[in-house]
């Protein structure tokens, strides 16, 4: 597969970007050793102890720097989902009757653990999804322990979250994660679901398990109580049946929007409660008195940190006609110095593709990009030989028609389109099935407001693009799904809040 | 960027001779310059801070740092000795290890200039004077340009100049416009030569990054050959947000005219690693262009040691500590 698209994109027309130059910088990598050990296969961990699959199938995650098997794990079945989801069970009347200020202990404490060991689960996380370890070690690593501590933070606060006194959980939360930020996702949903009172079991990614097991260990570590957080591994189908799972309340999901889809119809006329984070084709919008540099670069986290894999990535450029040239040359001038490479090296800027199968979707809607009419560039750079790589990759002359301005490509390309007037803007960036983010970059207070009152999505960033925090909720609108995480608001979706005993 | 030329008031085809033809073209086009976010100037320079620069990087950039150095004294108390014994240093900063480099130049206080080019002669290093009733600036005008001329004549080949920033915190950007220009003019040499004009800003006096970018536009399109960031002598002096906004100024100076201007941070830049950050910043944003003493220097006393014990180090392996580099 890499080498297919290696000969794709050695045949795309690519102009100089830098030349070479006096200042290389050498090699800095991080120690792939720093990641710890890691098995040569995994079970799941239920009930607070690492157990074998009842079935024989195992699927492997490989390093998609190098294409090599880093380890096995275990295709959970339906008989796993169901013990799972048991020990959940069993593990719930305690733990939901803990009084919230010991429940935030051990979140404190795992947040504390996390921060600890927080080398080791960056190398892991880049080893097995690909990201740059500047990213997992300044981004992903941070963050997920500002989950656990925000969220221990609310757990015997529950009452003046302005649910009403006395806001229940609803029981065992089925959690279902993507690749794109494994560990960071797993916090997003384990932090509020254990604050509010819930018992989890999580599926990771199955490119992507072996943070998720890590974390078992550390929950272990953290003297958590059996079962209150199981994780069973495995693919789609491992997926589908713990979402359909009878003994589930509630199912949180991140990930496309066709697998949400199918989930919608799954559990409509159930009790369970759900919320969805699916997909987004965030626009990311230039006004002529935006601050340029700051812009570019805006532009640059928009779409190409985490090599494009974020459900909210900026990835239509709209950039109003006057100062499109302008900042298209300054673009691509940023672009000629993106250093794309081995994730461990400390100073690369843009990783792996996650896995093959993401690879060939990428390729393929950039392929469509061109043949639909579109001025395809990419800065020269050399690529390894082995593994899933995909240059920084932008698109001019890309009208509303054009599949790669429609469909999610979670990849390291951009859209550029153009708009004239604010309400242009507003029109084109609403235009989308999609509503999960926006970016706004203009000088005028005023006119930020204006814009952000009329955007369709669940975040909008002004002057700034792809900042998380835990106190900031986060959600989508339309296509890109329901309820929010994060914030306050990210306690909602696992209390009940409908039915309140006093 | 090109267009920001083509739009400027009163410019034609690309460059900026009418841009300072009144006050009122002057203002207009310093504010119609692209504003700074400050959150995301300074989260830029905070990533480019942490590029990890090991092994053969590191002694190319140590090097180069070393050449980049205006190793400076200006304070009240130097003497002849102090001065000599600074260009002592500047000519073989490490007696242990004849291949370090020679410093870029010896920035010194006017009347300490002929002793300095004594004291240089046939090394090639640079003397820079700072000038312009350094480092408040509050002076008249005709003892700024006499401030001047006397360190040229003295033989200064570089000019470290003030800007006024009450005049330009006060919006009389003409003024401080037209005393570059002035001084500018007192550079030149009885032969038709000029001593090469940097001019300081005081970033931390002129606070916001907005300012920081006029402020190097009014000076570039004066005719500075460097813009510098401080005088050394204020509580805020070089930052890493700061000087980047510069590199960005000159990068786009030269697109829209063609120009070449060179950066100067000065004060506040003590170790190693911050001299990394800076290289990694110029190699990021200009690239190789700038990668030379001829455009980009250090305004720096104490952080040539530290390069050369960080260049001893990595030469032999071990750490070897401040008694085994010299203190002038």
């Amino acid at each position: 597969m890499a080498k297919t698209n290696k000969k794709t994109e050695a045949e795309q027309p690519v102009q100089p970007a830098k030349a070479s130059g006096l200042f290389e910088y050498a090699p800095a990598p991080e120690s792939p050793a720093a990641a710890g050990e890691i098995a040569t296969s995994y079970g799941h961990f239920i009930g607070g102890r690492f157990v074998d699959s009842s079935g024989s199938e195992a699927l492997k995650t490989v390093n998609p720097a190098t294409e090599q098997v880093l380890a096995e794990f275990a295709q959970g079945t339906e008989e796993d989902v169901d013990r799972a989801v048991q020990a959940a069970r069993k593990a719930f009347a305690d733990w939901s009757s803990l009084p919230g200020s010991e429940r935030a202990k051990y979140l404190f404490r795992i947040a504390r653990i996390v921060q600890e060991r927080s080398r080791e689960l960056a190398v892991l996380e880049s080893i097995d999804n690909g990201k740059p370890i500047r990213e997992t070690r300044d981004v992903d690593l941070p963050l997920v322990a500002a989950h656990f501590f925000y969220y221990a933070g609310w757990a015997d606060k529950l009452d003046f979250a302005g649910f009403g006194p006395n806001p229940r959980p609803l029981g065992v939360a089925a959690q279902v994660i993507p690749w794109n930020f494994p560990l960071l996702m797993l916090a997003w949903k384990v932090a509020p679901a254990l604050a509010t009172g819930n018992t989890v079991v999580l599926k990771p990614a199955e490119t992507t398990p072996l943070t998720a097991l890590r974390f078992a260990e550390i929950c272990r570590q953290a003297g958590l109580p059996d079962g209150v957080v199981n994780i069973v591994t495995g693919d789609g189908r491992t997926g589908a049946a713990l979402t359909a799972h009878p003994d589930v309340n509630k199912v949180a999901f991140t990930g496309s929007t066709p697998v949400g889809r199918s989930i919608a119809k799954q559990l409509a006329g159930t009790r369970k409660k759900l919320s969805l984070e699916l997909g987004g084709k965030a626009a990311n919008i230039v006004f002529d008195d935006a601050p340029l540099d700051q812009a570019v670069e805006g532009i640059v986290n928009g779409i190409f940190f985490n090599q494009g894999h974020v459900c909210c990535a900026g990835s239509r450029l709209l950039v109003q006609e006057s100062v499109q040239d302008e900042l298209l040359d300054a673009l691509k001038r940023r672009m000629g110095t993106l250093r794309v490479g081995d994730p461990l090296d400390k100073n690369t800027d843009i990783g792996a593709i996650n896995s093959a199968a993401q690879l060939a979707r990428i390729t393929e809607l950039a392929a469509a990009g061109e043949q639909e009419g579109a001025e395809r560039w990419a800065p020269e750079c050399e690529l390894p030989g082995a593994g899933y790589w995909f240059r920084p990759t932008l698109f001019t002359g890309v009208s509303q028609a054009h599949r790669i301005a429609r469909e999610e490509i979670f990849g390291p390309v951009l859209s550029v389109l153009t708009f004239r007037t604010p309400a242009e803007a507003v029109e084109k960036a609403n235009n989308t099935p999609y509503g999960l983010s926006a970016g706004i970059w203009t000088e005028k207070g005023s006119r930020i407001l204006w814009m952000a009152n009329r955007l369709r999505a669940g975040v909008v960033w002004a002057n700034t693009f792809n900042k998380f925090d835990p106190t900031s909720p986060f959600g989508g609108y339309k296509e890109s799904g329901y309820g929010r995480e994060g914030g306050r608001h990210g306690l909602e979706p696992y209390l009940n809040v409908e039915a309140l005993d006093v | 960027m090109s267009t920001l030329a083509a739009n400027a008031p009163g410019a034609t085809g690309g460059g900026l001779a009418d841009v300072a033809a009144s006050e009122a073209t002057l203002r207009r086009f310093l504010h119609g310059l692209p504003g700074v976010d400050q959150v995301g100037l300074e989260s830029r320079a905070a990533t480019l801070g942490t590029r990890s620069i090991k092994t053969t990087a590191k002694a190319f950039a140590i090097d180069l740092a070393i050449s980049m150095i205006d190793l400076t004294t200006l304070e009240g108390a130097d003497t002849v000795g102090k001065v000599r014994s600074l260009c002592a240093k500047g000519l073989s900063p490490d007696p242990s290890d004849r291949t370090a480099p020679q410093v870029a130049a010896i920035c010194v206080y006017p009347d300490m200039v002929a002793t300095a080019k004594d004291a240089l002669r046939g090394s090639g290093i640079q003397v820079a004077s700072v000038a312009t009733a350094f480092p408040s600036g509050r002076a008249g005008m005709p003892v700024k340009l006499a401030d001047t001329a006397e360190a040229v004549a003295a033989g200064a080949d570089e000019i470290d100049m003030v800007i006024d920033r009450g005049a330009f915190l006060s919006g009389r950007y003409l003024e401080v416009f037209e005393e570059i220009r002035a001084v500018k003019e007192a550079c030149r040499r009885p032969d038709g030569s000029a001593a090469h004009l940097k001019v300081i800003f005081e970033t931390g006096e002129l606070q916001t990054y907005d300012n920081v970018r006029r402020a190097s536009w009014l000076t570039m399109i004066a005719g500075a050959d460097f813009i510098k960031t401080s005088t050394g002598k204020v509580a805020v002096n070089a930052t890493p947000p700061v000087t980047l906004l510069m590199l960005e100024a000159v990068r786009d100076f030269r697109a829209a005219t063609g120009t070449q201007v060179g950066v100067k941070p000065a004060g506040g830049i003590r170790t190693t690693k911050d001299a990394m950050k800076y290289l990694v910043m110029v190699n990021e944003t200009l690239g190789d262009d700038w990668l030379s003493p001829h455009w980009f220097r250090f305004g720096a006393s104490s952080l040539l040691n530290d390069l050369l014990m960080q260049r001893q180090k990595l030469r032999t392996g071990r750490y070897s500590g401040p008694d085994y580099v010299t203190v002038d």
